[in-house]
C-alpha cells in the first residue's frame, strides 16, 4: 500500500532555562495509507509530541516528516494551518468542543474554513453526526452529553472535512471501559469502512486489539513494531 | 460572515456576568447621553448672546423710556460703533394668548446691529421702503398661517393711536431668522409707530441697544454712557450683554469640566470592568481557542473573534444606554425644558457615544486579542 507519512531522522528539543531536553531523538517511521497504528508507552516518553509533528501542530528541532506528499518543514503559519484544516482531523483525550454551541454546531466548525454552501455544510455534519450514531443528539451541547458522547460528537467534527490521517491523542484516557470500547469500535470502522489512516496514542493495552499495528517508545524512541 | 454565529454565542456562555457588563456599559452610556444632552441646552443659550453688544435702559424701570435725541449722544462715545432704538409695543394679535413681541424698529440699523439675522435684501428693503411693513420670525408665518401681503391687526394696549383709536394695522411683506433659539418676534418700522401716536408720547424710545468697536473696553464704555445722562430727566443703566454672558459662560466651563470628569472616572471604570470580563473570558477559552487553530484557523482569525467579541459587547452596551436616554428623556425631558431650555439628544452625541463604545471595545479587546494571536497550539493544549 502507499505510504502516507513518513519522518526521517525526527528530534525535538525543549528548553527550560540553560537545560535542554532531548524529547524525540532520531524517530525514523513510515505509516501507510489505510495503517491503524497504536503508539504506547510510558508517560513522558514523547508519543504527544510526535503526534503533534505528525500533525503539523509544531515543527522538529531537525529531521523532516512528509505528510501526504508534503514536507511540513516547508510550510508555516497561515500555509500550515490550512493543509492542517485539509489532511488532518484531530481527537482529543478531553473532547475539547466549544461548550456554546450545538453537536451539529461543533461538527460544521472545520466547514465554515471550506467554501461549501449553508446547507452543504448542514448535510455533511448530519452525515458525520450520522456515522457516529448521535443524529438524535445533533441539537444537545456538550454540556448535555455525556463523555462517550462528546467524544464521539468530537470525532465526527475531526471526519467532517473528510480527512486522509486522524491522530488521536488518549481519545479513551478520559472515559470506562464500556464505553472506551465503543470509541475504539468506532474509529476501527472508520479505519476499516471508510478508509481512514488512524494513528492512536493510548495507555490501553485493549487497543492494540483494534489496531492493525501498535508501536512503542520509551525516552523519545521508538521500540519495537507488533502487528 | 459565517463566524458571527460563534462570537454571539461566546458572549452569552456566561449569562449572568455577560447581563452584568452590558447593564454598567448601559447606565455609562446612559449617563453620557445625557450629560452631554444637559450641556447642549446650556450652550445654546449662550450662542444667541451677543458679546460685543451694549444693552442702555432707563435707570430705575424699564416701564419708563428714554428721548430718541440721545441716539446722536450716545453715537458719539468713544468705543461706540452703532445704536439703534427698540420700544415695548405690547399689544395683542386676535386674543392674549397670542403672546409673542412687536417692536418697533428702524430697518435698516437694526439687521445691522444683529447681524446674526438672516434676512434676504429684497425683503429688508421691501420693509424699509413701506411705512406700514412688518417683518416677523420665521417661526410666527408656521404657526399662524400667514401669507406675504397679508394684513396683520394688533390690538393696542399702551400704545394706541393719536386719535385714541386701538386698532393698529401692519402689511407683512416677509420674514428673517434667528438662528437656532429663535424669539417669537415682530418688527415693524418705528417711523411709522412714533408718527402715529399722540405728540407727547412721540420720539420715545423703550432701550438702547450699542455696537462696540472693541469688545474689550464694554465696561468703559457703558460707565461713559451712564455717566453723561446721571444727572439727566433721563438717567440710563448700562449692562453688557457680555457681562451676563460670561458669568453664564464661565458656569457653562464648570458644567463642561464636571462632566469630563464624571466621565473620566465613569469610563475608566468600564474599561476595567469589561477589560476584566475580556481577560476571564480569554482565560476560560485558551484551550478552545487553540482547537479553533488545530482545525485550521488562523491566528489572526482567532485573534479577530475575540476582538469582535469585545466590541459587540461594548457596542451592544452603548446601543443600550442611547436607548435608555432616550426613554428617560422622554420621561423628565418636558419637566426639564423649563429650567433647561430645550432638551434633547442629538444626532452626533448619538454617533459619539457609539463611535466611543466602538473605541471601548477595540481598547479593552486588544490585549486579550495579541494574546489569543500569540497562543501556541502545542503549549494551550497541554495547559489542561
Ligand atoms: N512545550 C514544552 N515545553 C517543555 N517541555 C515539554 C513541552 N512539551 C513536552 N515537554 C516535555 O517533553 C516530554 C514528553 O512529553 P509528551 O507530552 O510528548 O509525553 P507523552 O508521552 O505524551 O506523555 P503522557 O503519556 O503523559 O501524555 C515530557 O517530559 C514533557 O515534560
Ligand atoms: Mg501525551
Amino acid at each position: 500500500m502507499a505510504q502516507l507519512v513518513e519522518c526521517r531522522e525526527v528530534s525535538k528539543q525543549y528548553t527550560r532555562g540553560k537545560e535542554t531536553l532531548d524529547v524525540l531523538s532520531g524517530i525514523n517511521l513510515s505509516i501507510e495509507k489505510g495503517d491503524f497504528l497504536a503508539l504506547m508507552g510510558p508517560s513522558g516518553s514523547g508519543k504527544t509530541t510526535l503526534l503533534n509533528l505528525i500533525g503539523g501542530l509544531d515543527h522538529p528541532s531537525s529531521g523532516d516528516i512528509i505528510n501526504g506528499g508534503a514536507n511540513l518543514n516547508d510550510l508555516s503559519g497561515r500555509a500550515l494551518a490550512k493543509w492542517r484544516s485539509e489532511n488532518i482531523g484531530f481527537v482529543f483525550q478531553f473532547y475539547n468542543l466549544l461548550p456554546v454551541l450545538t453537536a451539529q454546531r461543533n461538527v460544521e466548525l472545520p466547514l465554515l474554513l471550506t467554501r461549501l454552501s449553508r446547507t452543504q455544510r448542514q448535510k455533511n455534519a448530519a452525515t458525520a453526526l450520522e456515522i457516529v450514531g448521535l443524529t438524535d443528539r445533533a441539537r444537545h451541547r456538550p454540556g448535555e452529553l455525556s463523555g462517550g458522547q462528546q467524544q464521539r460528537v468530537a470525532i465526527a467534527r475531526a471526519l467532517v472535512a473528510d480527512p486522509e490521517l486522524l491522530v488521536c491523542d488518549e481519545p479513551t484516557g478520559d472515559l470506562d471501559r464500556d464505553t472506551a470500547d465503543q470509541i475504539l469500535n468506532l474509529l476501527e470502522l472508520l479505519n476499516r469502512d471508510h478508509g481512514k489512516t488512524i494513528i492512536i496514542v493510548t495507555h490501553d493495552p485493549k487497543a492494540a486489539d483494534h489496531a492493525k499495528h501498535v508501536l512503542y517508545m520509551d525516552k523519545g524512541e521508538l521500540l519495537a513494531t507488533t502487528t | 460572515m459565517k463566524l458571527f454565529g460563534i462570537v454571539w454565542a461566546n458572549l452569552f456562555r456566561k449569562r449572568t456576568r455577560t447581563v452584568l457588563t452590558l447593564l454598567s456599559l448601559a447606565v455609562a452610556f446612559l449617563l453620557f447621553v445625557l450629560l452631554r444632552a444637559i450641556a447642549g441646552s446650556f450652550t445654546q443659550g449662550v450662542s444667541l448672546a451677543g458679546t460685543d453688544r451694549l444693552n442702555v435702559s432707563p435707570k430705575y424701570s424699564i416701564t419708563d423710556d428714554l428721548p430718541l435725541s440721545q441716539k446722536q449722544q450716545i453715537l458719539a462715545v468713544d468705543g461706540v460703533e452703532a445704536v439703534t432704538q427698540q420700544n415695548w409695543f405690547g399689544g395683542q394679535y386676535q386674543n392674549p394668548q397670542n403672546f409673542f413681541a412687536k417692536y418697533p424698529v428702524e430697518p435698516g440699523e437694526y439687521f445691522e446691529m444683529y447681524d446674526e439675522y438672516v434676512i434676504e435684501p429684497a425683503v429688508l428693503a421691501a420693509f424699509a421702503g413701506k411705512r406700514t411693513a412688518t417683518v416677523v420670525d420665521a417661526s410666527l408665518v408656521e404657526k399662524y398661517g400667514w401669507r406675504v401681503g397679508d394684513i396683520i391687526p394688533i390690538e393696542a394696549d399702551i400704545w394706541p393711536k393719536s386719535d385714541g383709536s386701538r386698532g393698529w394695522e401692519f402689511e407683512l411683506v416677509g420674514t428673517f431668522r434667528q438662528g437656532d433659539n429663535p424669539l417669537p418676534l415682530m418688527l415693524f418700522q418705528y417711523q411709522y409707530f412714533t408718527e402715529s401716536v399722540a405728540d407727547n408720547r412721540r420720539d420715545r424710545v423703550g432701550w438702547w441697544t450699542v455696537r462696540l468697536s472693541d469688545a474689550d473696553r464694554a465696561e468703559q464704555v457703558a460707565i461713559a454712557i451712564d455717566k453723561l445722562y446721571e444727572n439727566s430727566l433721563n438717567p440710563t443703566r448700562t449692562t453688557t450683554e457680555d457681562e451676563f454672558s460670561r458669568q453664564f459662560a464661565s458656569q457653562l466651563g464648570d458644567i463642561g469640566f464636571i462632566t469630563t470628569i464624571i466621565m473620566s472616572a465613569v469610563f475608566f471604570t468600564i474599561v476595567l470592568l469589561t477589560g476584566n470580563t475580556m481577560t476571564q473570558a480569554l482565560r476560560e477559552r485558551i484551550p478552545e481557542l487553540a482547537v479553533l487553530k488545530t482545525l485550521g484557523f488562523t491566528d489572526i482569525t482567532v485573534s479577530l473573534l475575540v476582538l469582535t467579541e469585545s466590541v459587540l459587547l461594548c457596542i451592544v452596551g452603548g446601543v443600550m444606554g442611547v436607548l435608555l436616554s432616550t426613554v428617560a428623556v422622554a420621561a423628565v425631558g418636558p419637566v426639564l425644558q423649563g429650567f433647561l431650555g430645550s432638551f434633547s439628544i442629538t444626532l452626533p452625541t448619538v454617533l459619539l457615544a457609539l463611535a466611543m463604545a466602538l473605541l471601548l471595545g477595540l481598547v479593552v479587546g486588544s490585549v486579550p486579542a495579541i494574546s489569543a494571536k500569540r497562543l501556541t497550539i502545542v503549549d494551550a493544549l497541554r495547559e489542561r
